[in-house]
């Protein structure tokens, strides 16, 4: 279709938007081996040109991010939450998934949708709406003549805020496997004289092995780098997304900040990599 | 004497007796997969959003700030009172927002096209991940280096330098602009690529031997035929734009809802008006989704 322009200028376009997604990404990994304090991109030319890449590579800042107590602290609580935030993403999403593929009941069309709502309502939303219960939930309120509470903000309410929104990752990725599979193993299994658990163990669960643990590193890379949200659930405590926004402004934190934002993207970048090659591209897609 | 748990007679039937027991009562199985799920998205998160709707009735005593528990509709008459600034700041996101999805409209076209249309399959399958990955690099990361790249000594004024000329700097609506553009991109590009995939190349050619040139065929059937996945596409980057508070907390000295609803939390404690503005961008979106049905972009979904 068209003319050799007008494919030409396709071809360009094309390309200058995969440039626009990546210069930003590079040009933050650039900053962050690099030995100047002063963050002019001027300098930091004039400085590549004298002395070459290797000559200003330097891991100076990568030192003083991993010696920083305050980085660690919340990388540390990151690492944390996305691991609880995980398991209960597991269990809850891969008991959704088993529900919808295998049973028909009522309401079953509407289980996708509430499981996507979190994501899918804006974030300032959803934090919203969870900062409001838990304020309620802290406060307590009177069964008879007992007073409950929930947890003040922290890790825990940190935990059931990024678990709401990552189940939808799992389920997601987990009910695409059991569609793909079919029955007719587990129908196999079962007329073979294998029990309902022995089928479970030894043929549905090796096969979707692989998409719950795709479904599990997502919901992981979801959780560390989350932030909208979890700035309404986490009180005072500081995840590691939390400790740039506040960091984000001051012109002295700027080459640590530069060397914690490479880690953050190599860090979701990971496991991201890793879902891709277990459970293919598509998985990676639809979980965003 | 090691014995495996499959060779001890007494556990195997055990778990033979418990397995038959639940295959033959499917519906408690059901129940006992469904019921967490449910629960925990049904009592913590939609029970989350009444209380929020809830708590947006009730106000802030201005002389104690405590918070007073009765129905009033104070905070809503403050949003849409136009003396007050929020119907302004409410105003000007929108704004924003349908700037940034046109922009995405018109910088995510080209590449859907190609992937969809052009690229060999194994081109497309290498850029549809590039044109993913991003999503997954840290969102604070990618706001952090446009405010690398706009800063006034930053990448974009050196480049731009050798043409004589300067760039937006890094307050104001136009850094905004650009800073959503960038971020919601890949979430534009997804759908249209969808969208464009599934237009049948029988109708393309259909187009062509009928004598249509190739910008008539582009123009009466190509884009017709991508306006659902546009749209699919423009929900999302319109949608995200209304509900950030982040990028203009780090960008601008203007108000957004999401700051204006994120300071009211923070700063002075209001938390029935934060609740009671939240809704705004909640009814936004809904009437964005009506008038998007209007138009026919979920037949083809």
């Amino acid at each position: 279709m068209g003319g050799r322009l007008s494919r030409i200028g396709l071809r360009v376009a094309a390309a200058a938007t995969v440039i626009f997604l990546y210069v930003p990404i590079v040009i933050v990994a650039i900053y962050a081996f690099n030995d100047s304090k002063n963050q002019s991109w001027d300098g930091l030319i004039e400085r590549l040109g004298v002395k070459g890449f290797l000559g200003t590579f330097s891991l100076r800042w990568v030192d003083a991010a991993l010696s920083n107590s305050q980085i660690s602290e919340s990388f540390w609580l990151s690492i944390q939450a996305a691991l609880g935030a995980t398991v209960v993403a597991l269990l809850l999403g891969s008991a959704a998934a088993f529900a919808v593929h295998r049973h028909r009941f009522f309401g079953r069309d509407g289980i996708s949708f509430i499981l996507v709502l979190p994501i899918a309502l804006p974030g300032i939303v959803t934090g919203m709406a969870l900062n409001s219960a838990m304020n309620a939930g802290i406060d307590g309120f009177d069964i008879g003549p007992l007073h409950v509470s929930t947890p003040e903000f922290g890790i825990a309410t940190i935990i059931v805020g990024h678990a709401t929104f990552t189940v939808v990752v799992v389920y997601n990725n987990v009910v695409a496997r059991l569609r793909r599979l079919g029955r007719s193993l587990e129908d196999a299994s079962m007329d073979l004289g294998a029990d309902s658990w022995q089928t479970f163990r030894r043929i549905t669960l090796p096969s979707i092995a692989t998409a719950l643990f795709a479904g599990a590193l997502l919901a992981f890379a979801l959780s560390f780098d989350e932030i909208v949200v979890t700035n309404f659930t986490a009180g005072t405590e500081q995840t590691l997304p939390i400790w740039i926004f506040a960091n984000f402004k001051l012109p002295n934190a700027r080459p640590i900040v530069n060397v914690v934002a490479l880690g953050m993207i190599v860090l979701s970048f990971i496991p991201v990599y890793l879902s891709a090659k277990l459970a293919g591209a598509e998985s990676v897609a639809s979980a965003r | 004497m090691t014995k495996t748990a499959a060779s001890n007679p007494i556990r195997d039937s055990w778990l033979r007796r418990m397995s038959g027991a639940l295959y033959r009562r499917p519906r408690l199985v059901l129940a006992t997969l469904l019921a967490p799920p449910v629960l925990w998205l049904v009592v913590i998160y939609l029970g989350s959003l009444t209380l929020m709707f809830i708590s947006s009735l009730w106000r802030l005593d201005p002389a104690t700030s405590a918070i007073v528990r009765e129905p009033s509709l104070a905070n809503f008459q403050d949003v849409l009172n136009p003396e007050k600034p929020y119907l302004q700041v409410a105003g000007h996101t929108v704004v924003i927002a349908l700037i940034v999805t046109l922009a995405d409209a018109v910088v995510a076209f080209p590449l859907a096209f190609y992937m969809a249309r052009v690229a060999s399959p194994r081109t497309r399958r290498i850029l549809f991940i590039t044109a993913t990955l991003p999503l997954w690099v840290s969102y604070l990361v990618r706001v952090y280096s446009w405010r690398i790249i706009l800063a006034d000594d930053g990448f974009l004024n050196w480049a731009l330098g050798f043409a004589g000329l300067r760039g937006p700097g890094a307050l104001g609506d136009v850094p905004i602009a650009i800073v959503f553009s960038y971020i919601w991109l890949p979430y534009m590009i997804l759908p249209l690529y969808a969208g464009l995939e599934r237009i049948p190349n029988s109708l393309v050619e259909a187009s062509s031997d009928l004598g249509g040139r190739a910008w008539t065929t582009f123009r009466r059937v190509v884009l017709p035929l991508a306006f659902p996945g546009l749209v699919a596409g423009s929900i999302f980057t319109f949608s995200l734009t209304l509900g950030d508070y982040i990028t203009p907390t780090l960008f601008s000295g203007e108000q957004f809802i999401g700051n204006v609803v994120y300071a009211h939390v923070g700063v002075s404690g209001n938390v029935p008006f934060a609740a009671a503005f939240a809704i705004v961008p909640v009814a936004v979106i809904a009437v964005y989704l009506l008038l998007a049905r209007r138009l026919g972009a979920f037949e083809a979904l």
